[in-house]
């Protein structure tokens, strides 16, 4: 899908945000981006996104083709919904921006608002709904234009666990079902295990790549519950701490 | 029962005050043409409302289209200074100044200067009106979520989508809190207009008359004047919140 080739982001205040970052990553994986706060995940994952330039090194895509607008598709921290649009209106934004007409594009938000099972909330404004359908709705948005690549910004964080373990549940459906390429920061351990195909752990100041961990746990049956899910947020824990001194 | 309290309590306190004025202007044998009590007020207006009313209108009408003047005004300035650092830190400096400079030491030029006595008026109150729409509305601008721009520019936005689908939308809760505030400071801007124009506006507002009045000592006169005023100054003031209320609970609900 693209490599990073040693890609370093310093701040104009002269903060040092990624240092040599190297990676390949390849279409249809899951890669979570691992770390405490303040470790440059959410940096990498804006210039994945375009909305910043690397200070040195270079992003290469496949084909040598950066994604033109709405081929990726961001969901932030929060929701960031527009308060005064709908549930259908917030989802047809970015189709909106490129010039689809609404009755073209109406089948596809409503197929997409069915997928994230919010078929009966179309024309619910995001003050009526709850934090985990406000999320949906900003998660259906980012899908709306099929975008090949999906970047995520510790989407859950703010859930509750019950609500963010629906949401895991069905995002890693949806990435089994689509084979989208999904890059997600976070900072829980157990999300990280819990969705990724691939964890890229980063460490602090500068930010760098600490491991990089492939995971396999069988399909099917309880997740969270099985061996091979505790042995890897055992072997995570200890990557952590292995990385990370005790301050 | 304590909310209908709350609600009645203006009013009951209203009628004490009236009452005890009446009584104390009585009691004390004051002539009317120093404090005249409310009984006295209201047989002024009862003997010139053909007069009073007609001077309401006029001034409202002075206030409504400085405020519809301030509205555009100070919209297009908080647009184009959200839209061009260079144009904000050219302008704004100027429109504090104007903000700070007392208009009744600029109205008698802008009187002078402008030939219609109307527009005169308009023009001064909408100089004392428009500043808190300008400045609450650039705030709302400047505050639009980065998330949601970012979202915008991900999606190839162009500047105008940005700024009719997305800024001035998120600014819009400012706009109106501004002009709620402009809207009592466009018929304070009339007033003031109309008392320096004094003859030489067009003589027919209710600043006008309370001047008139004070040159004949027709203090009821005055007082039922300025009572239209105060009574126009809080219907503006909530129709403008009402509608404030209304707009953003039928768009976000």
């Amino acid at each position: 899908m693209f490599s990073l080739q040693a890609v370093s982001k310093t701040f104009p205040g002269g903060t040092k945000a990624l240092d040599n970052i190297a990676a390949n990553i390849a279409p249809g994986e899951f890669v979570v981006l691992l770390g405490p706060s303040g470790c440059g995940k959410s940096t990498l994952l804006r210039l994945l996104a375009g909305l910043e330039l690397p200070s040195s090194g270079a992003i290469l895509w496949e084909n040598n083709q950066r994604p033109a607008a709405g081929e990726v598709g961001f969901v932030f921290q929060d929701a960031t919904l527009m308060p005064w649009l709908s549930a259908y209106g917030n989802v047809y934004l970015p189709l909106r921006l490129r010039g689809v007409r609404q009755a073209e594009a109406t089948p596809k938000i409503q197929a997409v608002l069915a997928q994230m099972g919010l078929a009966e909330f179309a024309d619910a404004k995001p003050k009526a709904l709850s934090g985990g359908m406000r999320m949906r709705v900003s998660i259906a948005r980012a899908l709306i234009s099929e975008p090949a690549l999906l970047l995520m910004d510790e989407p859950f964080a703010a859930l509750d666990e019950f609500t963010r373990h629906r949401l895991q549940d069905d995002l890693h459906a949806l990435w089994r079902r689509t084979g989208k390429t999904i890059i997600f920061v976070t900072h829980s351990i157990y999300e990280a295990a819990y969705l990724a195909s691939r964890i890229l752990i980063m460490s602090p100041r500068p930010g760098q790549i600490a491991a990089d961990i492939s995971v396999s746990i069988p399909e099917g049956g309880e997740r969270r519950t099985s061996a091979a899910y505790t042995n890897l947020v055992a072997n995570i824990t200890h990557t952590l701490h292995r990385i990370m001194p005790h301050e | 029962m304590n909310r209908w309290l709350e609600r009645l309590a203006p009013i009951a306190f209203g009628i004490i005050a009236l009452s005890l004025w009446q009584a104390a202007v009585t009691l004390s044998g004051v002539p009317s043409y120093i404090v005249p009590g409310p009984i006295d007020i209201w047989h002024a207006y009862l003997d010139s409302y053909t007069i009073l009313n007609p001077a309401l209108v006029s001034t409202l009408t002075v206030t409504f289209a400085a405020l519809a003047v301030a509205t555009a005004v100070g919209v297009a300035l908080a647009v184009a200074m959200a839209a061009s650092s260079l144009f904000r830190a050219a302008v704004q400096p100027w429109a504090v100044t104007l903000q700070v400079t007392p208009i009744v030491a600029i109205a008698p030029l802008i009187i002078l200067w402008v030939p219609q006595p109307f527009v005169a008026l308009v023009v001064c109150a909408a100089i004392i009106a428009f500043f808190p729409i300008l400045s609450n509305t650039a705030a709302g601008l400047a505050a639009t979520p980065q998330d949601l721009q970012d979202l915008f520019c991900l999606n190839g936005a162009s500047r105008w989508q940005m700024l009719f689908l997305l800024r001035l939308p998120s600014a819009l809760p400012n706009f109106l809190t501004g002009l709620r505030i402009s809207g009592t400071l466009a018929l304070v801007g009339a007033v003031v207009a109309e008392f320096v124009a004094g003859s030489g506006g067009f003589a027919s507002g209710l600043a006008y008359r309370i001047i008139e009045a004070s040159y004949r000592l027709q203090i009821p006169l005055m007082f039922a004047a300025l009572i239209m005023l105060g009574i126009s100054g809080i219907f503006i003031y909530s129709a403008l919140g009402l509608l404030e209320r209304f707009l953003l609970r039928s768009r976000d609900a």
